[in-house]
């Protein structure tokens, strides 16, 4: 079975009687262990589609099956405990709480979990996989960008997802703190993680093995990267 | 079970955090809390010390005497005569008759007037008891020098005076006092005694008056033939009923009212307890009022919390999206904004209960400063009700803002720039 089904899938913003299409009978499938880009300029439902199959957003119209549930049919709290303990986010405004440790920031997924494991332990393990084992105690405003959006990929990671969303993970972050993103990212995917990355630069999708163009909310092509971009110099390798 | 408690313990963790984060604000959101509470601690605390004050004023008198007043009165309202209303129907020859009820050891007849007084260039206006010679034997007090008129000299109307130990200070400045004549509205009166400083007693000052044989009084100084009341003390608390049924029999028969229903009576017979009883209803009354008022400023305080928190969901809009996003259910989220209000506004309570605590202290140090028998005490169950209040209020005006989190779209709560 695949990881992510979807069938004609169909989203509308209403607005009074106003029908606006933002993604117009999308189909594709993704499955474990797949490192896929949703490329696309803005405006083309890209990101929409991702908080579709993050279970951020409910679709108008179509089917979804995330992990062999048919996510129509779950509710509000049904999906809250998916979003739980199948995924983890990235986002491009790293999203971290404020005034808060970088170890509590790690650990917050696990408040609202029911798995019972060592938060502390496991969080400085993921937090030591993101290269930041030292930062532990550190508040969030104390730590550069690119360190940020590393806490945040370590709290995607604290429940074991089965999926990984990031979010223009490297757009607010200069090119250096970008690719050890992209870097950590990759080594993520070559240990068997699933990556859906969302971005509009060809550059940094072409660090997926596939990507998937959007263009006014319907696919234009879904293709293989024949030469994988990867972290480190730029170069080809 | 355990991942609630866990959930609960870093729910409570956060909240603090993020209120400590930013103390002005809310100390200045806790403020309507922290003023209501202190209040309602305090008019409480005052209220209990107040009433205490005036119970024991009136204990120490002794719960074993009875008053005799002129006119009818309600059993529950204030008698006639304290209405201002001079009655005339109360005579000594009422007191001679009850002197030998039995169960009574001691009677007294009053009558008060305030009178001018003087001693050489010295003058003083002060108020002028006239009483029968069993006065101090009913209510205590001690000569300091001399000695108290007989009940000869009562009833021969002889004009001799005891003074109280201010009206010595004010006539003589310090010269011996016992033997001299001072005048009385201008009849010489002879000083054949001093009282021993007394101070204030059941709202009597014992030390500011001069005390004459009630014959003296009627028939020289005020010119009346009635009085203004009668005390007796009664051998024993439990025989209390028995005697007002006697004395009122007697009265009635004095006064030649056939009625025995008591509607006809031109006279007022309590006791002790009853003045308590009375007193007591007066003062919790005002004391529940004033704490009603009090409370007051607890809705209010409330609102204000309710006010900031929506502020407040709305700055930490974003925040509540990321929640969301990382798996906090709908309950969840409503639980942690609750438990924050609710920690906001307990936290304010325990602050305005210390509060209150302190100024009830260091006010009960400043009355008995002044000379009053104080009782500083602090009802634990106003403490408990006004942090169940404050802690309620945050339920209350808590879940609005709650709500309003939860309700959030993840998305658009994550767009919310």
């Amino acid at each position: 079975m695949p990881l992510i089904e979807i069938k004609n899938l169909i989203k509308e913003y209403e607005n009074g009687d106003v029908k606006t299409p933002v993604l117009k009978n999308i189909n594709f499938t993704i499955e474990k262990g797949e490192f896929v880009s949703i490329m696309g300029p803005s405006g083309s439902g890209k990101s929409t589609l991702m908080h579709i199959l993050g279970l951020l957003e409910r679709q108008s119209g179509g089917v979804y099956k995330f992990n062999e549930h048919n996510v129509r049919k779950l509710d509000d709290d049904e999906l809250a405990t998916l979003r739980n303990e199948k995924i983890g986010f990235i986002f491009q405004a790293f999203n971290l709480l404020p005034r808060t440790t970088v170890l509590e920031n790690v650990k917050l997924p696990l408040l609202y979990s029911t798995k019972k494991i060592n938060g502390d332990e496991k969080a400085q393990k993921v937090l030591e996989a993101v290269g930041l084992g030292h930062r532990l105690n550190y508040f969030t405003n104390q730590i550069s960008g690119g360190e940020q959006q590393r806490v945040a990929i370590a709290r995607a990671l604290i429940n074991d997802p089965e999926v990984i969303f990031a979010d223009e993970p490297t757009g607010n972050l200069d090119s250096k703190s970008g690719d050890q993103v992209m870097e950590i990212l990759e080594k993520l995917n070559d240990a068997g993680n699933t990556i859906i990355l969302v971005t509009h630069e060809t550059n940094t999708a072409e660090h997926a093995k596939r990507i998937i163009h959007v263009k006014d909310g319907e696919i234009i092509s879904d293709t293989l990267v024949q030469n994988r971009r990867r972290a480190g110099d730029g170069k080809l390798k | 079970m355990l991942s609630l408690v866990n959930f609960l313990r870093q729910s409570i963790k956060a909240s603090l955090t993020s209120l400590l984060s930013n103390k002005t604000r809310s100390f200045l959101t806790m403020l309507g809390i922290i003023i209501g509470v202190a209040s309602v601690v305090i008019i409480m605390a005052l209220g209990a010390g107040a009433q205490s004050l005036i119970l024991s004023q009136i204990k120490v008198f002794g719960t074993n005497k009875i008053g005799i007043l002129p006119g009818k009165a309600d059993k529950n309202g204030p008698p006639a005569s304290a209405m201002g209303v001079v009655i005339t129907t109360l005579t000594y020859d009422d007191a001679v008759a009850l002197r030998n009820l039995p169960h009574i050891t001691s009677l007294v007849a009053y009558d008060n007037s305030t009178e001018n007084s003087s001693y050489q260039d010295n003058s003083y206006i002060t108020s002028v008891r006239g009483v029968t010679a069993d006065y101090l034997t009913l209510e205590g007090g001690e000569l300091s020098e001399g000695r108290f008129f007989t009940d000869a000299e009562e009833k021969s109307a002889a004009k001799v005076v005891v003074l109280g130990d201010t009206v010595v200070n004010e006539l003589f400045n310090g010269s011996p006092a016992v033997g001299k004549i001072i005048k009385i509205k201008n009849h010489p009166f002879e000083v054949i005694g001093i009282m021993k400083k007394r101070g204030t007693v059941a709202f009597q000052n014992y030390d500011d008056m001069m005390i004459v044989p009630n014959g003296t009084m009627r028939k020289i100084v005020v010119g009346i033939n009635y009085l203004n009341m009668i005390r007796v003390a009664v051998d024993d608390e439990k025989n209390i009923p028995e005697v007002i049924d006697e004395i009122q029999t007697t009265l009635r028969g004095q006064h030649n009212i056939s009625d025995q229903t008591g509607n006809s009576d031109d006279f007022d017979v309590r006791d002790t307890a009853d003045a308590i009883k009375l007193i007591t209803t007066f003062t919790d009354a005002l004391k529940f009022f004033l704490a009603a008022m009090a409370a007051l400023s607890l809705l209010v305080g409330g609102i204000g919390i309710m006010n900031i928190m929506l502020v407040r969901v709305n700055e930490r809009t974003r925040e509540i999206g990321l929640r969301k996003a990382v798996g906090a259910s709908n309950s969840k989220i409503t639980l942690q904004f609750l438990i924050e209000t609710v920690i906001l506004t307990l936290l304010g309570g325990i602050i305005g209960a210390i509060l209150g605590t302190i100024f009830s202290f260091l006010s009960s140090l400043i009355i008995r400063g002044l000379g009053y028998a104080w009782t500083f005490s602090i009802s634990i169950l106003s403490i408990i009700l006004s942090l169940g209040v404050s802690a309620s209020i945050g339920l209350i005006f808590g879940l609005a803002p709650a709500r309003k989190a939860a309700k959030m779209e993840p998305v658009q709560a994550l767009r919310y720039e």
